[in-house]
Order: C-alpha cells, then structure tokens, then sequence
C-alpha cells in the first residue's frame, strides 16, 4: 500500500492517498447524508410534528452539548488501549444509526427523545478521533493535507447532500418523519458495512505495557502536543458560531428570510470544493502558512459584518471567506497534529486537541453573547476579530517551524 | 482477508437489503392512511386543518364529512372572510403568511422564517397576527423565541416583530412576544408578553405601537366575541413545566373561571360561540382533536372534530 511513497519518497501526491483515506471519505459521506438528513428535520419534527413547547424542545435541545466532548476522549484512550481504532470507530458509527430509528420509538416522550439525541451525538464523539487517527496512520507524512482534504471534502458532501435528501424523502413520503427516519437509518447502516468491509484498520501490536490513563495523560508532558492543543484551544476560543455571523449578515442586509439557510448552504458547498486543493496546499507550502491563512479570513469575515461592502458582494464574501476558513483550517489542523503524536497515542492524543478546541468554542460563544449584549454586535465582532488576530499571533509562536519541527526527535 | 470481489458483493446486497428497507418504508407511508370521510358540507361550517390541508366540516355535525381544499397549512384561522395560513418550512425552504380570501385565492404573501405556532384573524378579516418559533437568536444558549407579527391586509403595513413596540413602564431588555388576539376596532389586540421569567397579558395599540402589560400568567389569549372575556392557557402553579389549564378570565373584574378541562392544553383556544371554547389536544401517537368544553367551567371536556387542529367557527 505504500509503495508508492517508497518509490518516491519527495510526495506521492493524490496517489499517496491510500484505499483506506478514500473509504473512510466514504463512510463519513453516507454517515453524514443521514445524518444531516436528522438535522435538518428534527426541529420541524419536534416543533410541528410532535408539537413540543419551547420550553421542552429546550430541554431536548440541551442535554447533549458538552456530552460529547468527554466521550471523545474515552473513545480516543480505548482505541489506542486497545489498538482497535477501527473497532471504536464501527462501535460509534453503529450507535448513531441506532438512535435514528430510536428516534420512531421514542414518540413525544421529552426524556427518551434527549436519551437518543444523545445516543446519536456519543456516537460521533466515540468515532471522531479514531477515523482521524486512522487517516493519519495510512497516509505517508508529506501526503496529509491531501488525506484529510479529500477527506472532509467527501464528508462536506454529504453533508451538502443530506437536506435534499430528507426533503426527496418528505416529498415521497407524504410528509411522513417517520420515513425520513428509517431511511436515514438505512443509510447510516450502509456506512457502517463500508466501514467494516472497506475500511483497513491500522493495528500496531498491542503493546507489552498497555497504554495507561497516566500515559494519555502524559502526552501534555511533551512540549509539542501541548502546544498543538493550546493552539487549538486558542483559536476554538477565537471562534465565534457562524450563526451568530449569519443572523448578523440577515439583520444588516435585510436578507428575505428565504435565504437564511442557503447561507450555511453556500459555505458548505465552498468547503467541500476547496478542503482538496487547501490540503494539498498545505502539503506543499506547510500547514501552519495555510491554517494561519484560514484564520485570517475569519478575521476578515467578523469586520466585513460591519465594514464597507453591503448588500449582495457582502453576502457572497462572507459566505467565501467562511467556506474558505473551514477549507483551510478544519483537516489541515489534523494534518499538522498527527505525526507529532505518538503513533501508540495517537487517537488520545487527536481527541484531546478536539476535545480543548471544542470546549474552547463552547466557551468563546457564552463570551460572544456576553460582549454582544453588553457592548452591542458591532463592538463584539470587532472584538472577535481582534481575538482571531490574537490566536493568529499566539499560534504562529506556539507552532511555528522553529519553534515545533527543529525539536523533533 | 477477503477478496475484493467479496467485498463488493457483501456490499451490494447490503446496499440492496437497506435501500429496499427504506424505498419500501417511505412507499408504504405515502398511502394515505384512514382519515376522515371527505364529501361537501353545506351550512355553518367550522374550518380546520386535516393533516395540514385547509379543510370545512359541519358546525352541526363536525365529525362527519369533511370538506377539503388543496391548501397546505401549519397553522389557520379564518375570520370575517380572510383566512391566514402558516405555510410549512422545508429544510431548505423558509415558510410565509399566505393570506387568502374565502374562494382561496392569495391576496398577500409574507415571507417567515421560524416554525408556525400561532394565527389569528380579527373578526372583520382585517387584521392578520401570526407567531413562529424562531431558532438561532443566541448560538449557546438553547431553546426557542418566538416571534410575533401582525399585518393590517387593507393597508398592507406589516409590523415584522412586536419587538418594535414600546412597553409601556416595563424597562425589561429580553422580551418574547406569542399568540396575538385582535379585539372589534381592527387596532387595539391582546398578546402574551414573556419577560424575566413571567408571562403576562398585555395589552397592545396597533397605531400607537404600544403595549401594556395587564396581568401575570396569561398565554396565548383568545378574546370572546363579545369581547369581555379571554380564554388562555394559565400554567400551573404559574410553572409552565407544570402544565397549563385553559381558562377564562373577565376582563372587567379580572375574575379567573378554570374550564372543565383537567389535562394541559398547550393551544391557544378559540371560541366557536360566546359559551364554548375548542381547542388542539395531542394523542400520544402524535394525531390532533380538536376538543370543545363549555366557557363556564361547567361540562366536560369532548372530542368535537376528530383528526383535525386549528378550529375557527366560518
């Protein structure tokens, strides 16, 4: 499989990507056409199918934020523990198909509802990590930006394709949730015999002294993880919910409302046409110039809400620079932390920088309400802007070539 | 390990087993299912919604014959010759206001973002007032707002959002406004007015653009047609996670008359006539009654239109 690095040992380029990155691209298609196909639903299904009040949908609502973010390093430990990436990985991709027809059993009832939204949610934090780490695994070094930009292009287009879906299948169905359930059980379902058919599961011998919480735990005792996962963190912290940008963008221009979705609709399209050619990039020109790059553009982003441009070259700017800042950040983050991890933690270590990027988010959008209440939208996203600019500074210093490759082992 | 021929065919069966699952699935849920009989109805009529199609049936015998249209609906009521429709949002389509006249022709559209909740019709067929849950005003905090407009349909001014409003003597930054009942002026409605953790009736002036809150846990008001009374949803213990009560309060003496119905209603009720009151009530595998109940408190509760929400008397 990897001959042709041998070969060549410069980059093989597009053909250094072994079958495994393309079936893993795969998966996360299908898994996320039918997962996407949920999410576009379940508000309408809880609001107008089952009528639930405000008030319940926000318990629903609720109960799964931050559930994942604990799993994802659980789910991280074990597969390295057990070198069974593969394994950890079909067990999350499995849970969340179960959860969509969870979904048909759960009726109106609020609790079992929240029971299987977080059911759906566990399962993608069990599998996040170990597919990263997977990719990273059968992917020579000099070919990661492609790996993991082909990737999230495959994965962006399923989930571009996931509402039309849900919609063919309301349209077919009669408006019936149910249908759209079970078809998207049945997708998901797919995806996880791609998975285990496919899939090449990278398996080290399970080492003589099985990994250790301690050990996991030690992996912030080396100065380069823990630099990638403060970097990540910084910038999680730097970034603000597109909704809020896109409510911003909607109030300011007026926007028909009609449009509102389309605007997530046109980054993801950007992203999934870009993440290739900005994983190459990266592969080429290093992934910190490339990320780095992607933060700027959300900087930008954040002052054109409020800058000169108006009407619709506002529109389609932000929705570029956005589609571009996930294009250029979201694998090539990836890229550039997996072959600093150890190969034995790695799936730990890829879900503990998940795990402090997420946690950051969540917290840079309590801070993004605070600033907006307090010191209205227009000061908060120059802020905002202001903290891109800072992460942008703290993590060339935390990641730059000098500082992070000229102390690798 | 297996051979990639292998492979392809476990692949291709399983692609075949869950595709026929699914194909299957969503064939058999296209059938239509039951229903209520359909046939012309004659007479006073009380219009609905049948499975989200704007639909007629006897006031004198309402689970009988149903008349439908091929409209679609969220959320209807019709008053005074204008019928308002919440139309569905898609996943990616936004819904709107399609006001229609009583042949069912469009007389104006109103583009909405948000999930239907709420419409009412003044009784002239003037005034439109609809409420949607709207997501996405905060990104971490969860849960819904709501957002409440009205349209005057002689003038075309549209009023986006009660936000817009002065509350008079009320300094309170986070306001949602629901459910919008319109009295005989064609100016002056009633509406709830949730604000720190209280929801009030208020009072509101179309022309002045004002509103006044009046008294502490009413929802969702629906004025009597002689315009002295309001039916709500109180919640219990004013804790709408206990449940609502729908009640009648007089708007004179503030006194409050909870109905005969013991089970929480999560509707806002409509008068058929000054004395009876109907309103949406949910079976738990999902399908809506409507139920009628005397506006006294006396009575019991029953199943006035089976299969069926969003009653107004034609």
């Amino acid at each position: 499989m990897y001959l042709s690095t041998i070969d060549r040992p410069k980059t093989a380029g597009w053909k250094g990507l072994s079958g495994t990155v393309f079936a893993l691209g795969a998966v996360s298609l299908v898994t996320d056409v039918s997962s996407e196909m949920v999410t576009a639903v379940l508000p309408l299904y809880l609001v107008i199918g089952l009528q639930l009040s405000p008030a319940a949908y926000g318990v629903v609502d609720g109960l799964y934020t931050g559930a994942t973010t604990i799993l994802r390093l659980v789910g991280g430990y074990l597969a390295d523990r057990t070198t069974k990436r593969k394994a950890v990985a079909g067990f999350g991709y499995g849970l969340s198909a179960v959860a969509k027809l969870g979904l048909l059993v759960a009726g109106t009832s609020t609790a079992l509802l929240g029971a299987v939204i977080t059911a759906d949610r566990a399962g993608k934090g069990l599998r996040t990590a170990p597919r990263d780490a997977l990719i990273t695994l059968s992917t020579p070094e000099k070919d990661l930006g492609r790996a993991f930009g082909v990737h999230r292009a495959m994965d962006g287009v399923g989930a571009f394709l996931g509402p039309l879906v849900a919609l063919a299948v309301l349209a077919a169905a009669g408006n019936s949730f149910d249908s759209v359930f079970v078809t998207s059980f049945c997708i998901a379902a797919m995806g996880v015999v791609v998975l285990v058919v496919f899939v090449r599961d990278h398996r080290a011998p399970v080492p003589a002294k099985p990994v250790r919480p301690s050990a996991a735990f030690g992996l912030l005792r080396d100065a380069r993880v823990r630099r990638v996962v403060l970097a990540a963190s910084v910038l999680g912290l730097a970034t603000i919910g597109d909704g809020f940008v896109y409510l911003l963008l909607q109030k300011r221009e007026n926007l028909a409302v009609g449009w509102f979705p389309l605007l997530a609709v046109g980054t993801s399209l950007v992203y999934l046409l870009l993440a290739a050619p900005l994983g190459a990039l990266a592969d080429r020109v290093g992934r910190l110039p490339v990320m780095l790059g992607g933060y700027a553009c959300l900087a930008a982003a954040y002052l054109l809400v409020f800058g000169p441009l108006g009407g619709w070259p506002l529109v389609v700017v932000v929705v570029l620079l956005y589609g571009v800042f996930y294009a250029a950040t979201d694998g090539v983050l990836m890229a550039l932390a997996g072959p600093l991890l150890p190969e034995s933690l790695r799936t730990t270590g890829i879900a503990l920088i998940q795990t402090g990027q997420a946690l950051a988010y969540l917290g840079s959008s309590v801070l993004f309400g605070l600033a907006w209440q307090f010191w209205g939208p227009e000061t908060a996203t120059r802020a905002a802007a202001i903290g891109v600019a800072v992460a942008l500074l703290a993590t060339f210093s935390l990641l730059s070539p000098s500082n992070l490759l000229g102390r690798r082992s | 390990m297996t051979s990639t021929r292998t492979r392809l065919t476990v692949t291709a069966v399983a692609a075949l087993v869950l595709g026929g699952v699914a194909v299957g699935y969503t064939a058999l849920s296209a059938q239509p299912r039951g229903g209520a009989p359909t046939g012309s109805v004659t007479g006073p009529k009380i219009q609905v919604l049948s499975n989200g199609v704007l639909s007629t049936v006897s006031r004198t015998d309402p689970s009988g014959p149903r008349e439908l249209t091929d409209q679609r609906c969220d959320r209807a009521y019709a008053a005074g010759g204008t019928i308002s429709c919440l139309r569905p949002a898609g996943a990616l389509k936004a819904g709107e206001l399609a006001v229609l006249d009583s042949g069912l022709n469009v007389v104006k559209t109103v583009p909405l973002t948000g999930f239907p909740n709420r419409t009412r019709v003044s009784a002239s067929g003037r005034m439109v007032g609809w409420t949607l849950f709207v997501d996405g005003h905060s990104y971490a905090a969860n849960g819904f707002s709501t957002s409440t407009g009205i349209l005057d349909v002689r003038t075309g001014t549209v009023v986006p959002s009660l936000e817009e409003f002065t509350v008079v003597g009320e300094a309170g930054a986070d306001r949602n406004f629901w459910g919008v009942t319109f009295t005989s002026d064609d100016n002056r409605f009633y509406a709830t007015m949730s604000t720190g953790g209280h929801r009030y009736l208020v009072e509101g002036d179309f022309a002045a653009r004002t509103l006044k809150p009046l008294v502490d846990n009413v929802e969702c008001p629906s004025l009597s047609p002689d315009g002295t009374r309001i039916a709500y949803k109180a919640a219990v213990n004013g804790d709408p996670q206990q449940g609502w009560r729908v009640s009648v309060m007089d708007l004179a003496t503030r006194s409050i008359t909870p109905l005969a119905e013991n089970r929480s209603v999560d509707d806002q009720p409509a008068w058929l006539d000054g004395s009876t009151v109907a309103y949406g009530m949910q079976r738990p595998d999902g399908t809506n009654d409507v139920w009628s109940v005397p506006a006294d408190g006396t009575g019991t509760p029953a199943v006035l239109i089976p299969e069926a929400n969003s009653p107004a008397p034609l």
